[in-house]
C-alpha cells in the first residue's frame, strides 16, 4: 500500500510537469486551431535559460529558486512571442498544414540552434531550490517533488485566474469561440494571440526549470520526449480544454509511474500510449473535450 | 524553351560541378599516408567516452608518427563524431570507408553503436577495432571486427562475485536499459551469475535510453529491500539513478560497469554516488611505470586531465592496430585483418592483451570506488 502511495506521489510530480507543458499545446490549439510542435523546444530553452540564470542567483535558496524560475519564464515568454510574430503570423491565413510544417521546422531549428550554441554534451543543472528529503511515515518526498507540485498548482491557479477573471482572458476565450466574431466586437486578434503564446511559453519555461531540477542533466534534445507526452496528455484530456490538459497530464504521469514500477517496466511507454488509444476509441473528443462541428 | 537550351542552362553547370567533384582532391597523392578512421561519440549523452578515447588515440598516433610511422609512412587519423545518436554510426562508417577510403577503423566506444558500425565495416571488409565495446555480439558480427577490451560475460561475472564476496550482498536488485546492448548484455550475465553463487535477485526493473525519471522503478526496488543495486548503465543515467535512489531513501550501494567511468558521474550525482563501486579497464593510480608514463603524457598534452579507462583503451587500440599493420607489412585490409587476429601478448596500458579465436581481448578488470568525489582504486581481478 505504501509503495502504491509512493508511486502516486512520483506520478503526481511527473504529471504536474507534463501539465505545465500540455497547457501550452492546448491554449495555442484553442486560439489558433493548430499544434505548436516547437513548444517542447521552448521547454528545453527554458531549462537552458534557468541554467544560465542560476549562475547569478544564490544556489539552494527559496528566493534564488523563484528568481531562476521567473527568469526562465520571462525568457520563454519573449521567445514564444517572437516565434509567433515571425514564424506563425505570416502564415495565419495559409492552410493549416503549412503552419504545422513551419512548427516542425522551428522545432528542429531550436534543437540544432541550441546544439550549435551550447554543444550537445549534457549539462549538469544546479540545485536552485533548497534540497531536503522529507519523511511522512513510510513515504519519502524530496523537496524537489514538493516544489514541482506547489509551483505547478500555483501556476495553474494563476492561469485559471487570467483566463476567467481578466479582460485579456475573456478576449482569449472569445477568440477561441469564434475569431471573426471576436474581431467584430473590437478584439485585437494579434494582441490576443501574442499573449496566448507568451502565457503558454512561460508555463513551458517553468516546466523546463522544474524538470531540469528533478532530472538534473539538460541537453538540446531533452524536450522531445516530455513534449510528446504532454501533447498526448493534451489530446487525452480533450484538446482546447484547460482542465482537460491538466487532468490528462496527471493521468499520463500516474499511468507511466505505476507501470514503470511494476514487473512490466519494459512496456512503460507502450502502455501509457496504449491507454491513450483506448480512451480515444471510447471518447474521441478526449476526457473533457467537446466534439464540435468544423465550420466551413 | 527548347530542350537543348534547357540542358545548357540547367544541366550543364551541374555536369561541370560533377566533373569538378570528380577531379577534386579525392586521392591527392595515393599511398602518401595510411588512412585510419576513428569514429566515436565525442558529443551528446556519451560524449566524454568518445572525447577521452579519441584524444588518447590521437596521442598514440602522434607518438607513432613521431617515431617514424608504420611501413615508412605516416598514419593519418580521420575522426568522425557519432553524436551519441542511433543511426549515426552506420552513416559515418560508410563515409569513412567510401569517401575517405580508410584501410582500418578504430571505434565505436559503446556497444550499440559499434554493432551498427560493425555491420557496415564487415560488408566492406575493412577491419574494425572497437576500443571499448564490451557486448559479445559486436565481434560476432563477422571476422573483420575486433575489440581491445574485455567482454561483458567476464565483467558481469567479476561484478556478481564482487557483490557476493566483498560486499556480502545476498539480495540484489537490477535496473537495466532495454535499449542499450551494453546494459542488457551485462544485466543478463549478472542475472545468471549472482543466483549461481547463492544470491537472490529480488527486483528486476527496466528503463529506456534517454529516460530521466527512474523514481517509479526505484520505488519498486526500495520495496524489495535489496543489499545492492546493480545498474549497468552509462554515466548520465547512472548518475540520475543514484541521485533519485538517495532521494527516495535507498541506502544500498550501487554497482555498475565501465560505462560509469566519466567525471560527469560525480558532477551530476554529487554525494549520491559516494561509496558505490564499478569495474573498469585500468586505474590511473596503478604503480606500473608504463601506466604512469601514459598518464603523464596525457596530462601534459590535455591540460592536466587524468586519462580514464576509455582513454587507456583508445591509446591501446591505436598501438594494437599500428603493430598489426607493421606485422602485415601491407595496408591491404585483408592482411591487416589477419595480423590483428594474430595479436599475442601485446603489452598495453590496460594489461596484457591476447586476441582470442572470437577476436576478443582477454585481459584483467579493475574495481574502483567513489570516495570523496574521486575514483579510487580498490582491486584488480584477473581473467
Amino acid at each position: 500500500m505504501s509503495e502504491f502511495l509512493q508511486q502516486l506521489i512520483n506520478g503526481l510530480s511527473l504529471g504536474a510537469i507534463y501539465a505545465l507543458l500540455a497547457l501550452g499545446y492546448t491554449m495555442v490549439y484553442g486560439v489558433l486551431r493548430f499544434i505548436n510542435f516547437a513548444h517542447a523546444d521552448v521547454f528545453m530553452v527554458g531549462s537552458f535559460a534557468g541554467y544560465y540564470a542560476a549562475r547569478h542567483a544564490p544556489a539552494g535558496t527559496l528566493w534564488g529558486g523563484l528568481a531562476v524560475l521567473a527568469a526562465a519564464m520571462a525568457a520563454c515568454a519573449v521567445l514564444g512571442v517572437l516565434i509567433e510574430r515571425f514564424a506563425y503570423r505570416p502564415l495565419r491565413h495559409a492552410p493549416k498544414l503549412n503552419v504545422l510544417i513551419a512548427a516542425i521546422g522551428l522545432s528542429l531549428l531550436l534543437e540544432y540552434g541550441v546544439q550549435l550554441l551550447f554543444g550537445a554534451t549534457p549539462r549538469n543543472f544546479p540545485q536552485v531550490f533548497p534540497s531536503a528529503r522529507l519523511q511522512f511515515g513510510p513515504l519519502t518526498v524530496s523537496s524537489n517533488q514538493l516544489v514541482v507540485i506547489v509551483v505547478s498548482l500555483g501556476l495553474l491557479g494563476g492561469l485559471q485566474w487570467i483566463v476567467f477573471r481578466t479582460r485579456l482572458g475573456a478576449a482569449m476565450r472569445a477568440v477561441s469561440l469564434n475569431p471573426r466574431a471576436a474581431q467584430l466586437v473590437g478584439i485585437n486578434l494579434n494582441t490576443v494571440v501574442a499573449f496566448t503564446f507568451a502565457l503558454g511559453s512561460a508555463l513551458a519555461g517553468a516546466g523546463g526549470v522544474l524538470y531540469a531540477m528533478n532530472y538534473p542533466s539538460i541537453d538540446p534534445f531533452m524536450g522531445v520526449m516530455p513534449g510528446l507526452k504532454a501533447f498526448v496528455a493534451a489530446i487525452l484530456g480533450g484538446i482546447g480544454s484547460l482542465p482537460g490538459a491538466a487532468l490528462g497530464a496527471l493521468i499520463l504521469g500516474g499511468a507511466e509511474t505505476l507501470v514503470g514500477g511494476s514487473a512490466y517496466s519494459t512496456y512503460k511507454d507502450a502502455i501509457a500510449f496504449g491507454l491513450l488509444i483506448v480512451i480515444m476509441l471510447l471518447r474521441p473528443a478526449g476526457l473533457l473535450g467537446r466534439l464540435t462541428v468544423e465550420k466551413v | 524553351m527548347h530542350l537543348p537550351a534547357l540542358f545548357t542552362r540547367l544541366l550543364a553547370p551541374l555536369a561541370a560541378l560533377a566533373l569538378l567533384a570528380g577531379c577534386g582532391p579525392k586521392n591527392p597523392a595515393p599511398n602518401a599516408t595510411i588512412k585510419v578512421g576513428n569514429y566515436a561519440a565525442i558529443t551528446g549523452k556519451d560524449g566524454t567516452f568518445g572525447d577521452s578515447s579519441t584524444k588518447a588515440t590521437r596521442l598514440a598516433v602522434d607518438e607513432i608518427n613521431a617515431a617514424g610511422g608504420v611501413l615508412g609512412k605516416q598514419i593519418e587519423l580521420v575522426v568522425e563524431d557519432t553524436q551519441s545518436k542511433p543511426g549515426e554510426a552506420a552513416t559515418v562508417v560508410k563515409k569513412l570507408i567510401t569517401r575517405d577510403q580508410v584501410v582500418a577503423l578504430i571505434g565505436e566506444v559503446t556497444s550499440s553503436r559499434s554493432l551498427e558500425g560493425a555491420g557496415v565495416a564487415q560488408a566492406f571488409k575493412i577491419p574494425m577495432l572497437s576500443p571499448s565495446a564490451t557486448n559479445p555480439a559486436v565481434t560476432a558480427t563477422g571476422d573483420y571486427i575486433f575489440r581491445a577490451c574485455f567482454i561483458d560475460p567476464f565483467q558481469g561475472k567479476v561484478l556478481a562475485s564482487f557483490a557476493h564476496e566483498r560486499l556480502k550482498a545476498r539480495r540484489a536488485a537490477l535496473l537495466t536499459s532495454i535499449s542499450s546492448a551494453y546494459s542488457t548484455g551485462l544485466g543478463d550475465v549478472f542475472r545468471a551469475k549472482f543466483p549461481a553463487s547463492g544470491g537472490e535477485i529480488v527486483s528486476d526493473q527496466k528503463f529506456a535510453e534517454g529516460d530521466k525519471d527512474f523514481k517509479a522503478q526505484l520505488t519498486a526496488i526500495k520495496a524489495a529491500n535489496p543489499d545492492v543495486l546493480f545498474v549497468p548503465a552509462y554515466y548520465t543515467e547512472a548518475a540520475l539513478i543514484a541521485k533519485q535512489a538517495r532521494e527516495l531513501g535507498i541506502t544500498a550501494p550501487l554497482i555498475g560497469g565501465d560505462g560509469w567511468e566519466a567525471p560527469e558521474l560525480v558532477q551530476i550525482a554529487g554525494s549520491a554516488i559516494e561509496g558505490c563501486y564499478y569495474s573498469t579497464h585500468y586505474s590511473a593510480e596503478s604503480p606500473d611505470p608504463k601506466v604512469q608514463a601514459f598518464v603523464k603524457k596525457y596530462r601534459d598534452r590535455y591540460d592536466g586531465r587524468t586519462p580514464d579507462g576509455m582513454a587507456a583503451l583508445g591509446y591501446d587500440a591505436a598501438y594494437i592496430l599500428a603493430e598489426a599493420i607493421r606485422r602485415a607489412g601491407s595496408t591491404e585490409p585483408a592482411k591487416i585483418r589477419e595480423a590483428l587476429a594474430a595479436t599475442k601478448s601485446f603489452d598495453g596500458i590496460t594489461g596484457r592483451i591476447d586476441m582470442d579465436a572470437d577476436r576478443n581481448a582477454s585481459k584483467p578488470a579493475a574495481i574502483l570506488t567513489i570516495k570523496a568525489g574521486t575514483f579510487t582504486y580498490l582491486e584488480t581481478v584477473a581473467p
